[in-house]
This record gives structure tokens, C-alpha cells and sequence, in this order.
């Protein structure tokens, strides 16, 4: 288990993460999730002991990661944003080293090394110089490294960032079966390989946590935001008129469609309403009433892609000086993976 | 500590400056001991060592260089900074894989002094007395490159700064003896160096007040010591200057002193280098 108690850490002026604290319960995975800059990388190197914290605690299983460090960290396999290969050496030997470094007993050495290589099937390159292995290769040598001694948790930043679309899959794979035997943390901006592998999801923004939960979780939170598409078979002056109907807080906005004939067009109904139905429902009889067709008429909840957008959007509307950099950050590449 | 080690030895061999770095010995002090020993007829075989010495500017920077200023570079240091050990152990293992490379020559080389005796009167306490002292030397010597390696993450430029200080040391000797032995010049020296020491302070802790106030009391205290006892500065500066250079220590023993001061201060220098490389790791976990 993770304790993390008010953790902020400054770098100059400039507060990377601020009062950050949550809990990270054993056997489950979880998935950090922000836009670049987000402060997420800072987090991790502090959770693992490598960056020391300006104010703020860290336990791990009630070690404090500064003050009984060499405990605390052998509860910990940790990759960082780029692996931390050796180049020159090839993954048995880098393995072996780590294996060491941790104190693993000589005797099951070389056994735990053939584990991890199988586990994270590296071992027909176990002899070739990693700088020769491609990028997905090397990721799995820097997971192998993380395994290495069986650690309760494993924390991976970015741990799929820079691969290929079947390399990203097999990472992927890897993960959710680690997630089986271990707690993993996971630090990713993308949107749909945290809804993919994790249990829960933490939403970070601007150093500061926005939204802790399941995914569906924090769907729900937004549920209540209802939104009602519909394409009618009328003028925008008329369906605005006939939607005068709906209840005053419903958000409602009309386009006209250019087409030729009689004229048609979309309108967006953005409620609170629990029961987006009732809303419905009262469109359709609204339309009834006036003898106009609807043509169309749907309803969307807010999805998780949403929920992240405002979160981090919001906190990008509190700073305006860097809200460009997160709608631009964070959305291109979501689109670029669900390609 | 062993695993470090063990890697550290091994990724040293991989390469070719462990190689280069003890060819360059071997080469070098062969070189000077045919020189004295066997073209000159001398029977002392620390004047070689003596002549020698120089390498070490030159050579130690070759090695220490990549020591952590290329962790740095391949963010591999994230590796050791996860790992359940402290950074002591890290620049222990690392430090000692050096030292090892080190040793490897200087064992060949202490074979020299029984090949030399098959011809001549060679008095062996001395030329193993220097050779242990040349030794303790480069230890001391690789303790500096590596901090200088832990201060950059261009091996370039740590080994630069090696260069540069060793050199420097090595000609601290020299400038000892031009420079003037005057209280007032000794005065103004210790003035110049407090003002460094201030600057370095500020740049180090990146606290201004607490730098001024070093200045100022140490610069007070230095004035006051000159106002009151102005004897006391009479070729003072100079003097420190020789007690500072590794080189001028070493020269006493080749001329046939074993001098037992001399080995503690190289211990005490690789001790407090070792120190500042763990404790410049240590800084950056609070960069």
C-alpha cells in the first residue's frame, strides 16, 4: 500500500506538484492520468525514492520512502520515463547486475533472471547488446528490470509511450497480467490505454489531483450531464420555438442546415436532468404537437474523454498563461492511438 | 557495493579506456624507467616514478571521466537512485572498480624494481615506499576525477576540469616559489581567496546572505589577524600553496623520506572527495 500525505514538490518558483495526497490500495491497478507537464513523472520519481520532496510523505507499506529508503524500495520495481539501459551490455548481463544490486541471494539468481526474461519474453535476446534491441525490446527489458525480486509494486511511467500500435498492445497485454500478482501504477496521457488496463484512475492536472475513481466512477460524476442531439425537419426560429417547452435550465443550441427545400436543422440540448428519457420524451411530443418530423434524436453521456477534458480544461481556464499547451497536448495524441 | 562494482569493471573493459589508461602507465613509466634506470645507470628506481608522475593528468581524466557524467547522460543514474542502496555504496563500488584498473599497472610495474636489482644495488624500502606513495597518489587522484565527473553530465567536460585541476596542482610547486613571501602579498591572497570562497558559497547554496556573512566575518577576521599580527602572514601564502599540491608531498618521498604525512593527506583527499561526489548525487535528488 501507498500512503501519500500532502506531497508538493517546487522546482525554483514553479510548483511542479501541489498538496498532493491518495492512497494506493494492494492488488489493483492504476492509472495517472494528465496532460504533459502534468506532473505525473514528478510524482512517480518521488513515490520511488529518486527526487526528494519539497513538503510532504511517502510510505510505502509504512516505510517512509526517505527514511527507511532501502526497505521501502525493495517493496518497489520501478521504470522511469526512459529506460535506464545500459547500452553496452546485453539484457542477461543487465539483468544479472540489477538482480544484484538488489540483493537478491546468489542462489536463485540466475533462476529469477530466466523468470522475468520469460515473463516478459526478452530471453531470445538475452545475448545480443541492448543498443541493438528496437524500442519495444528495450521497454521490456526496463519492465524485466522493474520485476526483477518479485517486488509488490510495480510503477511504470509512460510505459508505452513511443511504440508501435502492436508493440503498445503487447505492452499492454503484459501489464493487465501483471496486474494479476502485483499493484502497478501506471503514468500515461493517453486516455484510452488507462481506461484499457486500470482499475482506477487518477486524474492529474497542473500538479493537483481532479478526479480519483473507477472509470465508471467518473463517468458518473458527469452523468448528470445529459446531452440530447437532435436533426428536425424545421426552420432554426420554429424548433427554437417549439423547444421553449423544456425546462429553463436545459442549455439548448440551435444551427440551421444549409439544404435545399424545406428547411432542416440540428439542435443541442445540454441538461441536468437525471433521467435524460423524461427529456426526450417531452422533444418528441414538443415536435408531435407542432406537426415537424424529427429526423433525428440522441443521447450521449458524458464519456471519460469528456470528464478528462473539462477536468484538465478547467484547470486550464485557472492559468490561462499555459492553457494552449493541454487542449493541444492531450488531445492530438488520444486520436493519434485510437487510430 | 559488489554488484556495482562488478558492473562497473565490467563495463570498463567493455570499452577501450581501461585499456588506453593502462597502456598510457605501462608505456609511460616504462619509458622513464629505461631512461634512468637503464640508459643513465641510476639504481634509484623512484626517480622514474618521480619523472613519471606527470601521467596522471593525463591519464586519470581518461578514466574517470564517464564515471557518472555518463549515468547522467543515459539517465541510467534513475536506475541507481531506485535501487536499495545508498549512494555511498554506489560511489564505493564505482570508485573501487577504478581503483582496481589502477592497480592492475602499478602491480606490473612493481616487478621493476627486482628486474633493476639483477644489475645494480637497488634499495628496495625506498623504490616500494615511492611506488606505494605513487599508488596512494592516483587514488587520490581518481577520487577528484570522479567528483568532477559527478558535477556535468559531458564527459568532456568533467574530464576538462580534471585536467585542469590536476595540472594545476602539479605546478602548484612552481608558483610557490614565484610567488612573494611578503605578509601583505600572503594578506591580499587570503583576501582574493575569501572572496572566491563566498562566490562559490553563494553559487553552491544559492543563499546570498548566508554567502555575505561567511565573506564578511572571514574577511573581518582576516583583517583583524593582519592588523594584530602582521608576522604571522609572512610567507604564508606560499607555503599553503605547497602543502596543497599532492605533487610537492610526493617529491618528498622520492628523495628518499618516507614521509607517513604525506599518506594521510592523500587519504584525506580521496576521503573528502568521495564525500562531495555522494553528496553531489545526493543534490540532485533535491534539484
Amino acid at each position: 500500500m501507498i500512503e501519500v500525505k500532502h506531497l508538493t514538490k517546487k522546482y525554483g518558483n514553479h510548483e511542479a506538484v501541489s498538496d498532493l495526497s491518495f492512497t494506493i490500495e494492494d492488488g489493483q491497478v492504476y492509472g495517472f492520468l494528465g496532460p504533459n507537464g502534468a506532473g505525473k513523472s514528478t510524482t512517480m520519481n518521488i513515490m520511488t525514492g529518486c527526487l526528494a520532496a519539497t513538503d510532504g510523505q511517502v510510505t510505502i507499506d509504512g516505510y517512509d520512502i526517505f527514511e527507511d529508503s532501502a526497505k521501502a524500495k525493495a517493496l518497489i520495481g520501478y521504470l522511469p520515463e526512459q529506460p535506464p539501459l545500459y547500452m553496452d551490455s546485453t539484457p542477461a548481463e543487465y539483468l544479472d547486475f540489477v538482480a544484484r544490486a538488489k540483493g537478491i541471494p546468489a542462489k536463485e539468481l540466475k533462476a529469477e533472471v530466466e523468470r522475468v526474461m520469460e515473463q516478459t519474453q526478452i530471453t531470445e535476446m538475452r545475448d545480443r547488446l541492448i543498443k541493438h534491441l528496437s524500442k519495444g525490446y528495450k521497454q521490456r527489458v526496463g519492465i524485466a528490470q522493474a520485476l526483477l525480486g518479485n517486488p509488490k509494486l510495480i510503477i511504470l511511467d509512460e510505459p508505452t509511450v513511443g511504440l508501435d500500435p502492436r508493440q503498445i498492445i503487447e505492452i499492454r497485454e503484459l501489464i493487465a497480467s501483471l496486474g494479476k500478482e502485483h499493484t502497478v501504477v501506471l503514468s500515461s496521457h493517453i486516455l484510452s490505454e488507462v481506461q484499457a488496463v486500470c482499475d482506477n484512475i487518477m486524474i492529474i492536472s497542473h500538479g493537483k489531483m481532479v478526479a480519483m475513481g473507477t472509470a465508471e466512477n467518473l463517468e458518473d460524476i458527469f452523468a448528470g450531464r445529459t446531452t440530447v442531439t437532435l436533426t428536425a425537419d424545421a426552420g432554426a426560429e420554429e424548433t427554437e420555438a417549439i423547444l421553449s417547452v423544456l425546462p429553463e435550465d436545459c442549455g439548448i443550441d440551435v444551427k440551421a442546415l444549409e439544404t435545399e427545400g424545406a428547411p432542416k436543422c440540428d439542435a443541442v440540448i445540454t441538461s441536468s436532468a437525471e433521467d435524460p428519457d423524461a427529456i426526450c420524451r417531452q422533444v418528441f411530443f414538443a415536435f408531435a404537437k407542432a406537426g415537424r418530423a424529427l429526423l433525428k434524436l440522441g443521447v450521449e453521456r458524458a464519456s471519460l474523454e469528456d470528464v478528462f477534458i473539462e477536468l484538465t480544461g478547467d484547470q486550464a481556464q485557472e492559468a490561462p498563461a499555459e492553457a494552449p499547451d493541454v487542449s493541444a497536448e492531450a488531445q492530438p495524441s488520444e486520436t493519434e492511438v485510437d487510430k | 557495493m559488489s554488484a556495482i562494482f562488478r558492473h562497473e569493471l565490467r563495463s570498463h573493459f567493455h570499452g577501450i579506456t581501461a585499456y588506453l589508461f593502462m597502456a598510457f602507465i605501462l608505456a609511460f613509466i616504462g619509458i622513464y624507467t629505461s631512461l634512468y634506470c637503464f640508459k643513465a645507470y641510476v639504481t634509484n628506481f623512484e626517480y622514474a616514478l618521480g619523472a613519471g608522475c606527470f601521467i596522471f593528468f593525463i591519464c586519470i581524466p581518461i578514466l574517470t571521466m564517464k564515471a557518472i557524467a555518463e549515468e547522467r547522460k543515459q539517465k541510467t543514474d534513475q536506475l541507481l537512485y531506485s535501487l536499495p542502496l545508498s549512494m555511498t555504496k554506489v560511489v564505493l563500488g564505482k570508485y573501487l572498480a577504478m581503483v582496481v584498473i589502477f592497480t592492475i599497472p602499478m602491480l606490473i610495474v612493481s616487478l621493476y624494481p627486482l628486474i633493476i636489482k639483477n644489475y645494480g644495488g637497488v634499495w628496495l624500502p625506498e623504490a616500494y615506499g615511492t611506488l606505494l606513495c605513487f599508488w596512494l597518489m592516483g587514488c587520490a587522484f581518481i577520487a577528484v576525477g570522479m567528483f568532477m565527473s559527478s558535477v556535468t553530465e559531458n564527459q568532456a567536460i568533467a574530464a576538462g576540469f580534471c585536467f585542469l585541476v590536476l595540472i594545476i596542482n602539479y605546478f602548484l610547486g612552481t608558483f610557490a616559489n614565484y610567488v612573494n613571501t611578503s605578509a601583505r602579498s600572503s594578506f591580499y591572497a587570503v583576501c582574493v581567496c575569501i572572496v572566491l570562497l563566498a562566490i562559490v558559497w553563494w553559487i553552491v547554496t544559492k543563499n546570498e546572505l548566508l554567502a555575505a556573512i561567511v565573506g564578511v566575518v572571514l574577511m573581518a577576521a582576516n583583517v583583524g589577524l593582519f592588523k594584530f599580527k602582521s608576522s604571522l602572514f609572512e610567507g604564508f601564502f606560499p607555503t599553503l600553496l605547497e602543502k596543497l599540491s599532492l605533487y610537492e608531498r610526493f617529491y618528498v618521498t622520492v628523495d628518499g623520506v618516507l614521509d607517513l604525512t604525506a599518506f594521510v593527506f592523500f587519504i584525506t583527499i580521496g576521503g573528502v572527495f568521495l564525500y562531495l561526489t555522494v553528496q553531489s548525487l545526493e543534490k540532485r535528488r533535491y534539484s
